[in-house]
């Protein structure tokens, strides 16, 4: 049932980030991507992590999504906001590039049979707190002090002159 | 769940593989760039939250973690900069920030 379940959602993602990657116009890329990012979470919580998936919504989903579109919304690109589409010329070596990539994967995961799976495990929100606060507590302090550069710099960025 | 690991890879992997197609296909457009970044920050979120569930060890999660940490940071820069220069030539397209004049 899972199993089903996570098939379904792989083609969710893989084809809202199609129509993310190929929209004509910004904000309908950023609802698909929205809608792939949900399907993401959910995969996340099959996966047995529910509080990756929350933060996947809530920060993802919620919080970097509407950033684009606020700035796509305030920025007046043209009327209407149709971006130019890439031409051919622009498409071909893109495609070029993913059908390496994609070729690569599928011979290595058809040549190598993969070692049989115990499944999947569950880690518990416990686990995961008690390894961030005390093996990563280091690691915390330099994002949260990342996070304030970034802050001071997109105020730097943005303010007027 | 009973889906083996690599198949989550390989889904990770074309996810990959389409956030850089669309990075090098609209190459032209800095929100489209910075769109493709974001499919292939999740891509890389999806096998760190594979390999923590297939090994039982925290570590992943806690690497997606950091890694949404991360990405909210590039983006909230990145959209102060592609505000900047819009508001400095009134466009987003790569090619008219072509002169290396401060």
């Amino acid at each position: 049932m899972e199993a089903i379940l996570f098939y379904i959602l792989a083609a969710v993602v893989l084809i809202g980030t199609m129509f993310a990657i190929t929209a004509r116009q910004a904000v309908r890329a950023i609802v698909y991507l929205v809608t792939s990012f949900f399907a993401l979470a959910l995969i996340f919580y099959l996966l047995g992590a529910p509080l990756v998936a929350a933060f996947e919504v809530i920060i993802y989903a919620g919080a970097i999504m509407v950033l684009f579109l606020f700035v796509i919304m305030m920025l007046q690109l043209g009327q209407p906001e149709k971006l130019p589409v890439p031409r051919l010329s622009d498409w071909w070596p893109a495609l070029v590039l993913m059908t390496v990539l994609m070729a690569s994967i599928v011979v290595i995961a058809a040549g190598k049979q993969p070692a049989p799976v115990p499944g999947f495990q569950q880690v518990t929100v416990r686990e995961f707190a008690l390894a961030l606060f005390t093996r990563f507590g280091v690691a915390i302090e330099i994002i949260s002090m990342q996070l304030l550069f970034a802050l001071v710099g997109a105020l730097y960025l943005g303010r007027r002159r | 769940m009973s889906v083996p690991l690599y198949h989550v890879v390989i889904l990770a992997a074309i996810l990959f593989s389409m956030g850089l197609g669309c990075v090098i296909a609209w190459r032209a457009n800095v929100i489209m760039m910075l769109i493709g970044i974001e499919i292939m920050l999740n891509a890389v979120m999806l096998t760190f939250v594979a390999g923590s569930a297939q090994w039982g060890i925290a570590d992943g999660q806690i690497f997606s973690l950091m890694l949404i940490a991360l990405t909210s940071a590039e983006v909230s820069l990145a959209l102060a900069m592609v505000v900047y220069l819009h508001r400095r030539k009134q466009s987003v397209n790569t090619d008219d920030f072509d002169s290396m004049k401060g």
